[in-house]
């Protein structure tokens, strides 16, 4: 498949005997919105920390394909040097930095899109003007897409909670990805805001064009939001397929709903 | 009301049991007499009664919160640091001080003062470490020796003046800085604290023993100050002098550390003190960013190393002992992790009110334990805390941006 734009083979990690993840195949292609469900404790988080760099897998490979690039491995890479090549994620525990305001966590996320070094911080030449400027105004841009306008100068652990996930989002975004990866980013949100998170994911990939990846919980926002599902359970993968196809899979159902169920 | 009593009595009650042994009973061992001193017990158990009814009264307000995050005092430096009309004025009134103030004082003063001067330098060096990057660093003072030994050295065997010093013992924090940053890159918090804690001490043991490199525990005296156009200065000018450079240097300081803060590299310190993991998420190099703050913090201690030695004269390193680095750290966290302000009043604080107020100086240890535990517990934040810049957004077109 040429419009991939990731490939996971085998993917397998270990901890001492533990395995977590086992030899999972996982790919996302080009503009797609994919879903990774499981039940609590399944491996779908060390999975996306296997992938983002965090823990190194054990085993498997872990390719992104950059639209119009050549396929790069990922594997043994450290988080900031996956993030550079195009893949941002979010975390399921909030992983803002509370005492910087909202706008300067999303400028944050342009860090590797930067490049103003201490001698530039210090003379602040018209190079590094320049930078900064538009560092502002994309991540400000960024803040109003993510319905966080009002809350830009506000420090992002006196956000509410639902802005404390999108403003998340928007850090991810301002890192350029083409590969968007959210773990749970419904958890705590009323029904009301799982809408215009529904929305909101939809619209960046749309109008962005970032294939997105995902793990959640919410049924609701995984069946009306993502083209494909990959179910795991105990680390391993137990389906795959579209929305439809997974809702009635009696595999899916008994691993979430356990043996004795009759379907 | 009678609970609140009972709890004072059972306090001072507490009190007066504990320091029986110390207040009370005076042993004569020329005589072999016990002599009791029963009005101590009075006093100790009048003064807890008191004392812990402050406690309590305070923690209450803490609990309010009025104390704190809301309190009168964090408005009120906010206001000072955000209105221009008050903070103007006061930053006028601030520099004419500073530039009269050796016409005004004496020798005496000038000393003193000096060494507060060159604390506020470190204060505001440790601070991009410990208060920007989140970095626990004490063993900071071994900069700081780097820094003056390296002049000291140079001037010794090659005739080094002071100007050519002054950025070479910079140069040479920074390498240091840099030498610490690599083993201790993948440790974070109390590990880091300890490793940091060891290399200063290092540093001071082989100063201390290398007698052929350092001259050892004696030191190296006979240390010129600056000259000025060349010309040698007599020793009052000279403070003079170097009154004038260190003022300069901590206005370059105060310049640097400001807009290191709001930049691209001041923003990743921050990001890495608030969350590593994270931090790397958003694709930032952990190790280079690490070296960047302990580098660039490291470069201060060099400078106001160099000052040290020149105004001195003479150093050994004695000066350059663990205490030092507490004291330097203990300015930052006092003034507030990350304030600019804060630092340097938390300097002043420490380092001149003990030598104008003798009974500070005698029990300073004691005072100084005291002062850091009712810090921590009821303005953990510091005398000023940190405000983070606000951008204004003109219009919808966002363009332009100041704060």
């Amino acid at each position: 498949m040429a419009d991939k734009v990731l490939n996971v083979s085998g993917l397998t990690m270990d901890f001492g005997g533990l395995r977590a993840v086992d030899t999972v195949d996982l790919d996302v292609r080009q503009g797609e919105i994919v879903a990774l469900i499981g039940p609590n404790g399944a491996g779908k988080t060390t999975f996306f920390n296997c992938i983002t760099g965090i823990y190194p897998p054990t085993g498997g490979d872990v390719m992104v394909i950059p639209p119009g690039m050549e396929p790069q491995r990922l594997n043994g890479l450290k988080p900031n040097q996956i993030t550079i090549r195009g893949m941002a994620r979010t975390f399921q525990n909030i992983r803002l930095f509370p005492n910087m305001t909202a706008l300067e966590n999303v400028m944050v996320g342009r860090h590797c899109r930067t490049s103003a070094g201490v001698i530039g911080a210090i003379f602040r030449g018209p190079a590094t003007r320049a930078e900064e400027r538009e560092t502002i105004s994309i991540s400000y841009k960024l803040l109003q897409k993510m319905g966080l306008k009002k809350h830009v100068n506000d420090l992002a652990k006196n956000l509410p909670y639902g802005a404390q996930r999108r403003l998340e989002i928007a850090r991810a975004l301002a890192t350029d990805p083409f590969l968007l990866l959210l773990d749970e980013p419904a958890a705590g949100m009323n029904p009301q805001e799982t809408t215009e998170l529904d929305e909101l994911i939809t619209q960046i990939r749309d109008e962005d064009g970032i294939s997105i990846l995902l793990i959640e919980h919410d049924m609701k926002l995984v069946m009306s939001l993502s083209d494909r599902i990959f179910v795991v359970d105990f680390g391993r993968k137990i389906a795959e397929g579209i929305p439809q196809a997974i809702k009635d899979n009696p595999v899916v159902i008994k691993a979430y709903l356990g043996e004795e169920f009759e379907v | 009301m009678v609970a609140e009593i009972r709890k004072s009595l059972i306090a001072a009650v507490w009190f007066i049991f504990l320091t029986f042994p110390l207040m009370v009973v005076k042993v004569n061992t020329i005589e072999n007499t016990v002599e009791w001193r029963w009005h101590n017990m009075l006093i100790v158990g009048v003064t807890f009664f008191f004392l812990s009814w402050l406690w309590r009264y305070l923690l209450q307000k803490k609990e309010e919160g009025t104390l704190t995050t809301k309190g009168a005092l964090t408005k009120w430096t906010d206001r000072v640091m955000n209105e221009p009309a008050i903070y103007k004025p006061l930053i006028a009134v601030g520099t004419v001080a500073a530039l009269l103030g050796p016409l005004v004082l004496s020798e005496k003063h000038m000393q003193p003062l000096i060494s507060a001067l060159i604390f506020i330098v470190l204060g505001l060096g440790l601070n991009i470490v410990v208060g920007l990057a989140g970095l626990l660093d004490l063993g900071y003072v071994a900069f700081y020796a780097v820094g003056a030994y390296a002049y000291a050295l140079l001037n010794f065997h090659f005739g080094l003046s002071f100007w050519a010093a002054l950025p070479l013992g910079a140069g040479l924090g920074a390498v240091f800085g840099i030498l610490l940053g690599i083993p201790v890159l993948r440790l974070r918090g109390d590990y880091l604290a300890i490793v940091t804690l060891g290399f200063g001490e290092i540093i001071r043991l082989i100063l201390e023993n290398w007698d052929d490199l350092s001259h050892g525990p004696s030191g190296i005296a006979n240390i010129p100050g600056p000259t000025l156009f060349g010309d040698v200065l007599s020793r009052s000018d000279s403070t003079v002098l170097i009154y004038y450079v260190i003022i300069a240097m901590l206005v370059f300081t105060i310049f640097v550390v400001n807009r290191i803060q709001n930049s691209r590299l001041g923003r990743s310190w921050l990001a890495l003190r608030e969350d590593e993991i994270a931090c790397q998420a958003m694709g930032i190099d952990r190790m280079k960013t690490k070296l960047a703050a302990f580098a660039v913090g490291a470069t201060w201690a060099g400078m106001a190393g160099v000052v040290f030695a020149a105004k001195s004269g003479f150093i050994n390193p004695k000066s350059f002992e663990f205490w030092e680095s507490v004291l330097i750290l203990s300015i930052v966290v006092l003034g507030g992790q990350g304030s600019i302000l804060g630092v340097i009043l938390a300097a002043f604080v420490l380092k001149l009110l003990p030598e104008y107020v003798r009974i500070l100086g005698e029990y300073r240890m004691l005072l100084f334990g005291a002062a850091m535990v009712l810090m921590m517990l009821f303005r953990p934040q510091g005398f000023i805390s940190n405000v983070r810049r606000s951008y204004e957004f003109h219009g919808l077109d966002e363009e332009g941006a100041d704060g």
